[in-house]
């Protein structure tokens, strides 16, 4: 199965990765041919087969509701690429 | 010193022949004086290891040691180590410390084990040939005679080569299709994919989360067997990890395999495998006769629809774990960004390399408006069968027996013009990812002077048969033990 | 034309745990930015989730609540879009396997009628963080506090017709999750935020219309312009022959105008998978039992006893029992007042009035329960008379007085109610009227007497500097005029 250039452009605006001219023409082929290797999947019978989500038929554990962490804002706006009284800062966030 | 397994390592620390901080001092001299060459490490964390190792010897004084006390190793570069750069070989963290611990790095740190820094990787784990890392490509220490470098595989490719280059005597690994295993086979190492569950994922960078796991790289099934005793165990941190006992995993490496029902998959003994592998493997296999093992083919029917399944899992798992890197909290950022599209666009365009840029839009694909029932919920369908082809298989046999990859080391950049060539390395591995059962990577035999690894795969949670396979199996052969010229 | 509106919610409430859905981080209001967000819930890499027991014990009671069925194994599912607010860069939430299934429940319309509302289903999710718009040299702070804060989105089927269902059942909601204890209702803090959606169609039609989608409506006044607004402009494009387009809208009550959020659903393609860090949550028996036992007194519950307890006509004993807070102001109401009714009568009338004028919530009157009571108390013994307890609220409200005897006291409010004393006063009074009097023995219509009888209260009144007790004044004469 092949994949269209808008398709690559729209898969790209919703992973938030800038893509140029040239990575366009180059995901095609290579996006392609990952997606002709999926494509066997469409021979398998499937039919009355539940899907697996997980490798163990667990069930989820539950935590009790108790206050377990402290505060570390210092640790991790430390690491952080922008910060200011406490907030992280991105661009304006126009709503 | 450094031609010694972790086991001895240890015996001589108690006995007092050596000390942590000399044998620490030894292998940083190595990595110091080759790691050049390999570049299997992407930090080397010297003064905090020599500080560790002093405190270690001081504990052993004490009389307060265990078998790990003191002894070096290294951590693949995806887990979180509190204060030590972790940059999953990408320039998205390559300046990221965190100020947390993951469970495993905590584990050695209690067990009083020495890291010496942090190994290279294929950048996020994608990759089986360690070329996708943002701090280069690492080379292995086989096949350098013949001129040309050789991949170590991936994407822990980092910790293999760094073993099989007697840089470090034991490395923790990750594996998610095939990660651990491969470069243990194509680096002459031994390596072990516990059961899914077994070993805690937390602080450990997720690529896909219902696939990874962490595990074990070391010479022999001994240490392999003293790593897991460390890193196995449930975490409350980690809601996939599994409350259920640990045995200790060396208690049962001396039991006789007399008996041992080993079944061969037909179909990992195909076309794709090369005859001299295939002599490789089925010698191996004729060992365990000789230790009494009994064999027959089995069949895992729906093992050729495992590479498919997985390229849909893994990315469609790994678009949104990654999502999480976009510039705003930690890691990379952009400089100057306009807007806030372009802080992530741009954040994320420069960040990640290009395997990691295609596996995210892959799977970004696949989870989309349209696509979801085609690809996603049918893989999540075949990944079903796949998983039942091993119980089944395991109704018949103990443990299953198969190469690991079709083909030994191959040279630097042969496959790095097309991605899908480079996925059908892991043809052999990754079912047992989808399956979530455990396997190793042993070594047997050479082709070409490349190592041969033999791949046993187990039912879910029989790593100490596993590693009482390869153990016996090392007491008879002596592949583990060649080196490098 | 004519235009049948029809009403579906979205209601998100926030759990009162103690911690995150996902992390060990307190939930407390009012701290310091990000110093309650932990490596989890900044989405640190390799962090991992995991579930609050507490809050799917909540979700639990809310279902019980709303006589719906649980689900006995709910997954949680990711959410993927790119926010600052975010950090994982896709929220964890529950898509096709939900904790609630369906159910209902019955809201009391003006009209005395009462109306069915089913709940489609109702799921677990978490919240986002903040962002803070003040002026950071252009940039926007990012405020993870709030970040992993449990909710439950409650969504409603398409059952409500009208601004003022729509309002009585998002009250109902309201004092339902508030008496559960599961929420603490403060709305001003978001703690219940609105999502409406409307759409029209020609009256009688079997075929819904498009429908628009407003959001974030945190209060019941702003609901209810947001809804007028709303039916308005899609009546007016509608009747002009245009169309309306499916879209999210954001209210701005302050100027009572809405505008389209269209940019921000464009493009959006969630790709909801299952969350691989989480397992299926498996809910059995005694967990439901155990939630069982936890649920207090719940309004409709509350309702029927106080029309029981107190006498209270069904209207008063539902506008009472709704919402705990007010139900508790008014039974400490009640028991220092004396008469259940007239207690009722003061909590729905003139106290309500004046949290309404002041837009005030119950915990936020400036007066308790107990000091309404006493007032109520002195009502009933005929201590004051119904104009002059006015002046005592008023007193105790504005602080100036802060027990009803005092206030009485000080400002010479009580009622004459000494016999001898009115009795000499009528004997005066009628005195000076004698047409009037033999008018009134005269008259052989009972009704038509008692009337006349009001012609002598202004006088009385009067005579007594307004201090007289109305009702021995109309006793006494009655008995004098009677003969």
């Amino acid at each position: 199965m092949s994949i269209s250039r808008e398709d690559i452009e729209k898969v790209a605006v919703l992973a938030r990765i800038r893509v140029d001219e040239a990575q366009i023409s180059a995901l095609e082929s290579d996006l392609g041919n990952i997606l002709n290797l999926v494509d066997e999947l469409s021979a398998a019978d499937t039919a009355n087969i539940e899907p697996l989500s997980h490798p163990l038929d667990a069930v989820q554990r539950l935590r009790t509701d108790e206050v377990t962490e402290t505060n570390q804002r210092e640790a991790f706006q430390a690491i952080a690429p922008a910060t200011e009284d406490g907030l992280y800062l991105v661009p304006r966030v126009i709503e | 010193m450094h031609n010694k397994s972790v086991a001895e390592l240890s015996r001589e620390l108690e006995s007092g022949k050596i000390s942590s901080v000399e044998l620490t001092r030894e292998f940083l001299d190595r990595i110091k004086a080759e790691d050049k060459l390999y570049n299997s490490f992407i930090t080397v964390t010297e003064d905090q290891a020599l500080a560790d190792a002093k405190t270690a010897d001081e504990q052993r004084a004490a009389g307060k040691a265990s078998v790990w006390t003191g002894v070096p190793f290294a951590h693949k570069d995806i887990f979180c180590t509190n204060g030590v750069a972790t940059t999953a070989g990408s320039k998205m963290l390559a300046n990221f410390v965190p100020p947390y611990d993951a469970t495993v790095t905590a584990n050695f740190r209690a067990a009083g084990a020495v890291c010496l820094g942090k190994t290279n990787m294929d950048e996020f784990a994608m990759g089986s040939s360690n070329e996708s890392s943002f701090f280069g490509s690492v080379t292995n220490p086989w096949g350098l005679s013949s001129g040309d470098k050789r991949v170590p595989g991936g994407s822990s490719g980092g910790s293999a080569a760094a073993i099989a280059a007697r840089l470090v005597p034991a490395a923790t690994a990750t594996d998610t299709g095939g990660s651990i295993r491969q470069p243990a086979a194509l680096c002459g190492i031994t390596g072990l994919k516990p059961t899914y569950g077994r070993v805690s994922r937390y602080g450990m960078i997720a690529f896909a989360s219902s696939l990874d796991q962490g595990g074990t790289m070391a010479r022999t099934a001994e240490d392999n067997a003293l790593m897991l005793n460390v890193m196995a165990g449930f975490d409350p941190k980690d809601s996939t990890s599994v409350d259920r006992a640990v045995p200790d995993y060396t208690a049962t490496l001396n039991e006789p395999l007399k008996g041992l029902r080993v079944g061969l998959p037909k179909e990992y003994f195909s076309d794709q495998l090369s005859p001299a592998m295939e002599q490789q493997v089925r010698n191996a296999v004729k060992e365990y006769e000789k230790l009494g093992a009994t064999v027959k083919e089995v069949s895992l029917p729906h093992a050729k629809l495992a590479i498919a399944a997985y390229y849909v899992i893994a990315p469609a798992e790994a678009s949104a774990n990654l999502s999480r890197f976009d510039g705003v909290r930690y890691g990379y950022r952009c400089e100057n960004p306009q807007d806030l599209n372009d802080l992530y666009t741009r954040t994320r365009a420069e960040g990640f390399g290009d395997e990691v840029k295609r596996r995210i839009l892959v799977g970004t694909y696949a989870l989309s408006a349209g696509y979801f029932d085609a690809y996603y919920l049918k893989a999540q369908k075949v990944r079903r069968l796949i998983q039942q082809d091993f119980i089944n298989a395991f109704k018949e046999v103990d443990v299953l027996m198969s190469p690991v990859s079709p083909s030994p080391a191959f040279v630097q950049g042969a496959n790095t013009n097309d991605p899908v060539t480079m996925y059908l390395e892991d043809i052999f591995t990754i079912a047992v990812n989808l399956a979530g059962v455990p396997a190793m990577s042993v070594p047997a035999g050479f082709v070409d002077g490349l190592p041969v690894g033999l791949q046993i795969i187990g039912n879910y949670f029989e790593e100490a048969r596993l590693l009482n396979a390869a153990h016996q199996f090392q007491q008879v052969t002596d592949w583990h033990q060649k080196l490098p010229q | 034309m004519q235009w049948d509106i029809v009403i579906g919610l979205e209601i998100h409430v926030q759990l009162a745990t103690k911690t995150k859905i996902f992390s060990g981080s307190s939930t407390a209001f009012g701290a310091e930015p990000n110093t309650q967000a932990s490596a989890v819930d900044l989405a640190m890499p390799g962090t991992l989730p995991v579930p609050n027991e507490q809050a799917f014990r909540y979700a639990v009671m809310f279902g019980l609540a709303v006589n719906a069925e649980i689900g006995r194994r709910s997954v949680f599912d990711r959410k993927n879009y790119f926010y600052p607010d975010l950090p994982k860069g896709y929220q964890t939430t529950q898509l096709d396997h939900p904790i609630v299934g369906p159910g209902y429940v019955d809201i009391d319309l003006a009209d005395g009628s009462t109306k069915r509302v089913r709940i489609h289903h109702a799921h677990l999710e978490e919240d986002a963080g903040k962002s803070l718009h003040e002026d950071f040299h252009g940039m926007t702070g990012i405020d993870l506090n709030r970040a992993g804060t449990p909710l439950i989105e409650v969504v409603t089927e398409p059952d409500m017709n009208s601004a003022e269902e729509a309002v009585a059942f998002a009250k109902k909601l309201h004092g339902l999750v508030s008496s559960l204890g599961i929420c603490d209702g403060d709305m001003s803090q978001g703690s219940l935020r609105f999502d409406v959606n409307i759409s029209l169609k020609p009256k009688g039609s079997n075929e819904l219309g498009t429908r628009t989608e407003t959001k974030n409506l945190n209060s019941f006044r702003f609901m209810e312009q947001a809804i007028a607004h709303e039916v308005e402009r899609q009546m007016d494009i509608l009747e002009d022959g245009g169309r309306i387009i499916q879209e999210t809208r954001l209210y701005n009550g302050e100027r009572g105008e809405s505008r389209s959020m269209r940019s921000k659903e464009e493009a959006n393609d969630y790709r909801y998978f299952p969350c691989p860090d989480l397992l299926p949550v498996v809910i059995d028996d005694d967990f439901i039992e155990g939630a069982r036992k936890l649920l207090p007194e719940l309004p409709d519950e509350r309702k029927a006893r106080f029309k029981e307890q107190y006498g209270l006509n069904d209207y008063d004993a539902r506008l009472l029992s709704d919402d705990a807070r007010m139900a508790a102001f008014f039974e400490e109401t009640a028991s220092h007042g004396k008469d259940a009714k007239l207690a009722a009568n003061w909590v729905l009338g003139e106290f309500s009035a004046r949290l309404n004028a002041e837009d005030k919530t119950v915990v936020q009157a400036p007066i308790t329960g107990a000091q309404l009571g006493q007032l109520v108390a002195r009502i009933a013994d005929n201590t004051v008379s119904s104009s002059g307890a006015k002046k005592v609220f008023e007193a105790l409200w504005s602080g100036s007085g802060d027990n009803a005897d005092a206030v009485i006291e000080a400002q010479g409010l009580k009622q004459v109610s000494d016999t001898g004393a009115l009795e000499a006063m009528v004997d005066e009074v009628l005195a000076g009227m004698p047409d009037q009097v033999a008018q009134y023995q005269e008259e052989g219509d009972p009704k038509k007497q008692k009337k006349m009888l009001g012609g002598f209260m202004g006088p009385l009144m009067k005579a007594s500097k307004g201090q007289g007790n109305p009702k021995l004044f109309n006793e006494i004469l009655v008995r004098k005029l009677g003969g």
